[in-house]
């Protein structure tokens, strides 16, 4: 977390005190944004606890009703309860969105320190990474999933693909910043292997960006995940997710509004408060990416 | 000058190759035999053989890709799977409809966001700078197909004020046309405005802490011309640059908002294709849609250069 170069030996109390500090401010800063994540995290981890309800039981006695008190937030065309549903979309919402940003991040991590490192090879990369930017992402997702057919690891890979090339830009930068540092330098002359100088120089230099890169990530993966759903090419129909139960409900949104609003709100709300995470970590933690982005 | 931005447009070719290499070997990453994938399962031993003569898919992979480059380059996409026209064509038939709305859009996010961008700088920390930047957050959090629900929701079925869905080309009437236009208009834009806003806001503070804004104020010029004629203008170019390269965004959110609102728009044609699973009309779109990327962010950077004469390559 700390990007001052130091060695753990010399770390005193007041070091540490510090960082307790800055943790402290940190939590105290954003107890809204982590207050909405806690929620939504429970929603999806309690589900079961939450409603009774079964959110696949098909009902064809409860079609498209309205909300009430035995089912909340209404019932679907198929007489599934909308709230179940919507609780139990929350699993699929967030572990797409954590999967593609720890995938994205590792592949990221990896391209970026090599094309950083290694000269001969950044041209070619770099200029992969371009190519793959140059494509609008929902449109690279929405092709590839077409391509290699829904499930859950392709609709992962194709939001994956999309997000990797600014990983691996923001890493490169660091690294070609970090590359004449003279502590670099003279790991350089005392024969230092390779990658022991990125796995011990160059890595943790990066991580604070990265967990602030990462969070835009989870966001960023939530909403093109929900996108892919809502226009019919993401999660197979039968994992419920925010998206498509918003895909599901559109036809009859003028009777029923809340087919699409329950939904929508769980998912905004969400996404919203990851945002907000991610603009804390940035300021309280990583200052310069605003410069470096 | 002119030497940096033919060096800028040379540096385009090989991102453009990589585009095409991509799109060119999305045909070999689906399973199984693309002779299959284009004559249909039921085709059978013989008509696929044909079909790989005639497509020249028993040719070498760099043959291939070099033949269809030429094609490509020629102005011939191919033609769809599905109605068995030109691909060109079909792209053309929806050209109108994403056109009028991406216009539409960027003039209308222009219109909010800098303001919004000057009022939040000029507030700075006090509460209109605090609720601007949450709205901001908000526009740039909230997924477009949830906000266009919610417009439909407010303006057309509880007010009634615009259609639900459909578009009227301008041509046609053209008060029509802003009916149904400014809905979409207004979705597709509010991530828009976030970001434009938000960069407009931090670049005017960056530029308020020059010493030249100081001079200004020691001269004795009121805050609002030390805003808008120091600051603006020195903060113009990191605000051009993100508004330019923001139109990815744009190009994405233009897929989504056509289908919220059934705009007949190359966004739809996206969709269908894929769901036709459509591959010379997906190549042939995704080619289009990153060479109208790939040319809004080269107009951008040749802008820069235009506008900051400090830049020099």
């Amino acid at each position: 977390m700390n990007t001052l170069p130091h060695s753990p030996s010399v770390e005193s109390n007041e070091l540490r005190a510090i960082r307790m500090r800055r943790i402290a401010l940190f939590l105290h800063d954003n107890i809204f944004a982590i207050t909405v994540l806690a929620l939504v995290m429970l929603a999806g981890l309690l589900a079961p606890l939450l409603t009774s309800a079964d959110p696949d039981f098909i009902n064809p006695g409860m079609k498209l009703k309205p909300p009430s008190a035995e089912a909340l937030f209404g019932t679907d065309l198929l007489g599934r309860d909308v709230l179940a549903r919507v609780l139990y979309g929350t699993r699929a919402s967030l572990l797409v969105g954590l999967l593609v940003a720890l995938v994205a991040l590792v592949v990221g991590l990896l391209i970026g320190l090599v094309s950083g490192y290694f000269r001969s090879l950044d041209g070619v990369i770099m200029r992969v990474m371009d190519g793959i930017m140059a494509i609008p992402a929902i449109i690279l997702a929405v092709a590839l999933v077409a391509i290699m057919g829904a499930n859950f690891i392709t609709v992962v890979t194709a939001i994956v693909v999309p997000e990797v090339p600014r990983v691996a830009r923001l890493v490169r930068s660091v690294v070609l910043s970090l590359r004449s540092e003279p502590y670099v330098e003279a790991a350089v002359s005392l024969a230092t292997p390779t990658w022991r100088i990125l796995l011990r120089h160059m890595l943790p230099n990066t991580l604070a960006p990265l967990i602030v890169q990462g969070s835009f990530i989870v966001a960023s993966a939530i909403l093109t995940e929900s996108a892919l759903s809502f226009l019919g090419v993401g999660l197979p129909p039968e994992i419920p997710t925010w998206g498509n139960i918003m895909a599901e409900g559109r036809r009859f949104f003028q009777l029923l509004p809340g087919l699409v609003f329950f939904p929508g709100l769980f998912l905004s709300l969400t996404v919203l408060a990851i945002n907000l995470l991610g603009d804390g970590l940035r300021d309280r933690f990583d200052p310069k990416l605003i410069k470096r982005a | 000058m002119i030497f940096y931005i033919l060096r800028r447009i040379v540096a385009t070719i090989p991102v453009m190759g990589v585009v095409a290499l991509l799109v060119f070997s999305l045909l070999y990453l689906a399973p199984g035999d693309p002779a299959v994938i284009i004559a249909g399962e039921s085709a059978s031993t013989e008509q696929l053989e044909k079909m790989r003569k005639d497509m020249g898919l028993d040719q070498p992979l760099p043959v291939q890709f070099a033949k269809w480059i030429g094609k490509v380059a020629s102005g011939d996409l191919g033609t769809s799977l599905h109605s068995g026209k030109k691909v060109s064509e079909m792209i053309g038939a929806r050209v109108g409809p994403t056109l009028s709305l991406a216009t539409v859009t960027i003039l209308l996010s222009l219109i909010l966001a800098i303001p919004m961008g000057i009022f939040a700088a000029w507030a700075r920390g006090r509460w209109l700078d605090k609720s601007l930047m949450s709205i901001a957050v908000l526009g740039f959090s909230t997924p477009v197909f949830v906000v266009g629900y919610v417009l439909i929701f407010l303006f057309s079925v509880k007010a009634g004020w615009f259609p639900v869905q459909g578009f009227t080309p301008i041509s046609e009437n053209p008060l029509r046309f802003l009916r149904t236009v400014t809905l979409p208009a207004f979705t597709l834009s509010l991530a828009y405005v976030a970001l434009v806003s938000r960069i407009t806001r931090s670049s005017l503070l960056e530029m308020l802490g020059e010493d030249f804004i100081r001079t200004a104020r020691a001269k004795g010029a009121s805050e609002r011309r030390v805003l808008l004629r120091h600051a603006l203008r020195n903060a113009a170019v990191p605000i051009l640059t993100v508004a330019g390269s923001a139109a990815a965004f744009l190009i994405g959110g233009v897929v989504v908002t056509e289908s919220v609102f059934n705009l007949p728009g190359m966004g739809r044609l996206v969709v269908e294709s894929v769901l036709a699973r459509d591959y010379p009309l997906i190549q042939g779109l995704i080619l289009l849609l990153s060479l109208v990327y790939i040319g809004i962010n080269l107009l951008t950077d040749i802008l820069y250069s235009v506008f900051d004469p400090r830049i020099r390559y």
